[in-house]
């Protein structure tokens, strides 16, 4: 039984570790401000949601994994609001998504 | 494997940095710190696993207090231009 | 690796000229600053610093951009003398670290003599798990009676300064109040915020009470606290934050706070004892090491978040 639990408290880190590399990699490579905004936000909810499961899964039951619980909550409370300010911030300063690429590109098909 | 947790989020941490050095806009770089200081909350509780001394989590609550406040106060100076919001800067009728 | 960061990001701050981009760097540097610490095992200080540098200074920070320029105009004289001049003394300084021993280094002087008889001696004279507060607030309780006095004075000297602003911005509140001014605040952040306020108010008490057994005490606490206030007035507007604690209870606290501290120490006095001992102020000397060390620490923490708050009022209440 502990062995699956260890298992899969690795499975989470690991998912957590890489969604939050590719979150990174997003942020690089997006081409407008409000896509690197989602992909913060994965990074935020998903990579932190995954990762302190796993150390939730590692630390048994206890006050340790109560306090992982309060920070789960918490983050879970907080990161979306902080989007939603961040993107009416945006845009009442005036960003404009990036809807359409430019078709005067010959390049591409 | 905490270490490969650690080293992901030390990457990630890494990549959001250059987004706070590039982004051409102010919002890319406030961004850029708030999951900057996201991490480094995830960093402050795997890390503690790792050295096996969990009592670190009270800092990795108080981070993610403190970096909810320093965004809000940042989009606040933003939209504002000063942060008792009371200036008047009405928006075009959105809805919260 | 972090150090590398902290490096790159210390250089990125001197090359910027936008300086609210600066600001933002610099709370990272405070954040890469608290990450060091935590490798570093100094718990309590990657707790101060985080709390404080990434919240407050940032906060603040920001109030001063809000009254000042947002770029920072081109340097008017010539940089070479300035580099000259701080390589040297850099210079100077990592040659006079050479001679100190090296980083944990077991013979080193404070190693043989000061940190074992503390770590050594503190379970049975103080009996608190966590030895930092031990440290910081009986073995070497005058330089923390010391650092209130600090805070207290810049406190004192901040409201000297700006304070005299007061009455100019109650007339512009009035103004503003009048025409209706749309404060049109955000409905998500307004609610969660009334969510989220009363569970961290608690996590503050929790942390200043805790002090004794993990990281925590007065001075995070404190710092916890105030920015409990600056959110509420962040989201609520100043009025409403100073209706709820109004900057004259603000000034009184912060003297309190300092008075407790020093008031516990003269108590110590009059018990027969040493300025700010404690083991004399009950009868058996460890429950009064518990006892000082409870009131002191409430004390800062009390000075701290009324010293904090009040700073925030007075920088936010300055508009142009």
């Amino acid at each position: 039984m502990t062995m699956i639990v260890d298992v899969l408290s690795w499975v989470c880190l690991l998912a957590g570790g890489f969604l939050g590399i590719s979150g990174g990699i997003g942020m690089l490579r997006f081409p407008d401000f409000f896509t690197r905004l989602h992909a913060a936000g994965v990074t935020d909810t998903l990579c932190a949601g995954l990762i302190l499961l796993g150390l939730m899964m590692q630390a048994g039951w206890g006050l340790v994994a109560v306090k992982l619980f309060f920070i789960i909550l918490f983050l879970s409370f907080t990161s979306p609001v902080a989007a939603h300010a961040l993107a009416r911030a945006a845009l009442h300063g005036g960003l404009k998504p990036l809807l359409h690429k430019a078709e005067e590109d010959p390049s591409k098909p | 494997m905490f270490a490969a947790a650690t080293l992901a989020i030390l990457v990630t941490m890494g990549l959001a940095l250059i987004r706070a050095f590039r982004g051409p806009t102010v919002y890319d770089r406030i961004l850029a710190v708030n999951m900057f200081g996201t991490k480094t909350v995830l960093f402050i509780a795997v890390f503690g696993f790792l050295t096996g001394r969990p009592d670190f989590l009270d800092i990795a609550l108080a981070y993610a207090l403190i970096n909810f406040i320093s965004t809000v106060a940042v989009l606040k100076f933003f939209a504002y231009g000063d942060l008792d919001n009371t200036a008047a800067t009405p928006d075009e009728g959105e809805d919260g | 690796m972090l150090l590398s960061f902290l490096a790159i990001t210390a250089i990125a701050v001197v090359r910027l000229r936008d300086l609210f981009g600066v600001v933002m760097l610099f709370s990272i540097f405070s954040l890469l600053s608290a990450a060091i610490f935590v490798t570093l095992d100094a718990v309590d200080v990657a707790f101060t610093e985080a709390a404080v540098g990434a919240g407050i200074s940032t906060v603040l920070m920001l109030a001063t951009l809000a009254l000042t320029a947002r770029t920072e105009p081109p340097p008017r004289h010539g940089t070479l003398l300035p580099l000259l001049v701080v390589c040297v003394t850099g210079g100077a300084l990592v040659y006079g670290t050479l001679d100190m021993p090296r980083f944990g280094d077991p013979q080193a002087p404070i190693h043989q003599h000061v940190a074992p008889r503390y770590l050594q001696d503190s379970p049975a004279e103080i009996g608190l798990p966590n030895v930092v507060t031990s440290v910081l607030a009986s073995y070497r309780g005058y330089d923390t009676l010391g650092e209130i006095t600090v805070i207290f004075t810049a406190g004192a000297g901040v409201l000297m300064l700006l304070g005299a602003g007061r009455r100019r911005t109650a007339h512009r509140d009035d103004d503003k109040d009048k025409r209706g001014s749309a404060m049109k605040h955000s409905l998500v952040l307004r609610v969660v915020a009334k969510i989220l306020i009363p569970f961290v108010l608690l996590f503050a008490l929790y942390v200043q009470f805790h002090g004794d057994f993990g990281p925590g005490g007065g001075f995070q606490a404190g710092v916890i606290f105030a920015a409990v206030f600056v959110l509420y007035t962040l989201i609520f507007g100043l009025k409403a934050a100073r209706a709820v604690v109004s900057p004259r209870v603000l000034h009184v606290l912060s003297a309190l706070g300092v008075l407790l501290f020093a008031g516990v120490g003269v108590a110590g006095l009059f018990a027969g004892g040493n300025f700010l001992d404690y083991s004399v102020l009950v009868r058996h000397p460890v429950a009064g090491q518990h006892l000082g060390i409870l009131l002191i620490e409430l004390g800062v923490g009390v000075t701290v978040a009324a010293v904090m708050i009040m700073f925030f009022y007075l920088f936010a209440g300055r508009t142009r």
